[in-house]
């Protein structure tokens, strides 16, 4: 029999720490759902995830329940719908995401995603028109998720479609004002999107990818945190010796439940993402973990040496806690979803640029920032080439999910409630970029793409 | 289907013995039990074989729940597993 110490722990893990399972992800296949009639296209999406993930919610219930772990989400992601929509004649992809959105609601899901467009190199017709889409489709439907690759290390950066993601970022903003331009937090732009991410909004089912399969992802800052308190005043090493420790815990319960929810779905299972996903609830947050380690605030001189510790020895630990890792893996730093992050934004300590220097070293990016609604999408479009740049050149994720909340500016804060929580506007350099942005065309990709 | 009852909260009278009925009722077999008390602080883990369990699981967490607030006690029901995964390599 297994200790009481260990069961004490891990009971104490989940009723104190917040410790759960943040996502039981569905990824499916649509490629067998194109058609050239638009109508039975969406109704061929419609039955297809009915079917395969009508279970899904039930079961994800039932493991929470045998094993008294939560499971906050239950989600699907879908093949890039501009890949299946793009058989058709239709001009706009409205009726994709109304259709996508009816099936999320049919078998009870929290989100779905893949809304989405691969145009790192340049866009086909259907990208063109699924970009369109986007504000309208963000704004009429409610658990559709969107998002669009616009540079990878190995094609470079398309900046014509940068460009554009700064116009449908704010129209976005602006269709969704009564919210709180809640729609641009269902929008991630990115730059080496990964195929197999659980984690909204930037999921989707990449088309490497199998007809079907289970993602898991783990989170538990709380935990971490806890950890690092037993270890105040240790050497660094000995930190990220506890971090490595913890994370391995956190990841064998996403691998047991990505194993049984594999096994009773018959659905073969992906990846464990481990990304320490922090929530807006006390004593859950990322931003508390930099700190315990010695910062003042998260923000301050230091953040992204800490982050980077943080960041590895999360990966180190949960690496052979999984038989497969993937997804985005590391330390997400999403402003409005943390309440340690928005104490420092609001307290200005945490300011966009040390974001951005922070992204160098964390899983994903500029994550759930909130910034004035007359910020000019060339800015936008500019604060997204740099995100992009730094995913090209370090070979790593690299995203941008930012809220140019309309009407708000500085000192206003928008709430998005639930786990999106509520952002402080942050400054924005107001300089512009707009001569450098309306060039378009692509920024080539660097030296070491040519590794063959 | 293995499981650990895991009870906590203050000591009094018959706190065992108003577990072990709940678990008898539903055919829970009890397997092994050892309890602690630390600082007033009562600590119970019992490893139970639910396999011929009467109600479904999430049911027996529920009469576990109800009786656990009944008794101002946190009373909870978890498979074996997940305990093995986090701490058994």
């Amino acid at each position: 029999m297994i200790n009481q110490g260990e069961i004490l722990q891990t009971i104490r893990m989940i009723d104190r720490q917040h410790l759960d399972v943040r996502t039981i992800t569905m990824g499916i296949s649509l490629r067998d759902c194109a058609h050239s009639d638009i109508a039975l296209s969406c109704g061929k999406i419609y039955d297809k995830i009915c079917r395969l993930a009508g279970d899904l919610v039930k079961t994800g219930e039932s493991i929470e329940a045998e094993f008294g772990i939560p499971i906050v989400n239950k989600r699907i992601s879908v093949t890039p719908i501009a890949l299946i929509a793009e058989s058709c004649d239709a001009a706009d992809y409205l009726p994709f995401a109304k259709a996508l959105d009816r099936a999320a609601k049919t078998v009870g899901v929290d989100f779905l995603g893949g809304f989405s467009a691969l145009v790192h190199k340049g866009c086909t017709l259907g990208d063109e028109k699924l970009l369109r889409s986007i504000p309208e489709a963000l704004a009429e439907t409610e658990l559709v998720c969107s998002s669009v690759n616009v540079g990878t290390t190995r094609a470079g950066i398309n900046m014509t479609a940068v460009r554009a993601m700064g116009e449908i970022i704010k129209e976005t903003a602006y269709l969704t004002r009564n919210s709180g331009s809640l729609g641009c937090a269902k929008l991630v732009v990115f730059c080496n999107a990964v195929e197999d991410n659980p984690f909204m909004a930037g999921a989707f089912h990449g088309i490497g990818e199998p007809e079907c399969e289970i993602n898991v992802g783990v989170s538990g800052p709380g935990v971490v945190y806890e950890a690092l308190k037993a270890a105040k005043g240790q050497p660094l090493d000995a930190v990220a010796e506890t971090i490595k420790k913890t994370a391995f815990h956190i990841t064998r319960v996403g691998q047991l439940v990505a194993q049984e929810a594999s096994a009773r779905l018959k659905v073969p299972f992906g990846v464990v993402d481990l990304s320490l996903a922090p929530t807006p609830a006390i004593g859950d947050s990322v931003a508390d973990i930099l700190e315990e380690m010695g910062l003042s605030s998260v923000g301050a001189p230091g953040t992204t040496a800490a982050l980077a510790l943080l960041n590895d020895a999360v990966k180190k630990g949960g690496v052979m806690a999984s038989s497969n890792v993937g997804g985005l893996s590391g330390a997400f730093i999403p402003v409005s979803e943390d309440a340690g992050m928005i104490a420092a934004a609001r307290a200005g300590h945490l300011t966009l640029e040390k974001l951005e220097a922070m992204t160098c070293v964390c899983s994903v990016g500029l994550d759930m920032i909130a910034v004035p609604g007359d910020t000019p999408a060339e800015t936008l479009a500019a604060i997204i080439a740099d995100e992009a740049a730094i995913g090209m050149v370090n070979n790593k994720t690299a995203a941008v999910r930012i809220i140019p909340a309309y009407g708000k500016k500085l000192g206003d804060r928008v709430e998005f409630g639930g786990l999106l929580g509520s952002a402080p506007i942050m400054p924005v350099n107001t300089c512009s970029p707009a001569e450098f942005v309306l060039r378009g065309g692509r920024i080539p990709a660097p030296m070491h793409s040519l590794r063959n | 289907m293995r499981a650990f009852v895991t009870v906590v909260g203050q000591d009094k009278v018959g706190i065992i013995a108003a577990i072990c009925i709940l678990l008898a009722e539903k055919n829970v077999n009890i397997l092994d039990i050892s309890q602690t008390i630390l600082q007033d602080c009562f600590t119970m883990i019992m490893l139970v074989d639910a396999s011929e369990c009467a109600v479904p699981f999430a049911e027996l967490r529920d009469r576990l729940a109800e009786l656990g607030a009944k008794m101002a006690l946190t009373i909870r029901i978890q498979r074996e597993e997940i305990f093995d995964a986090m701490h058994k390599i």
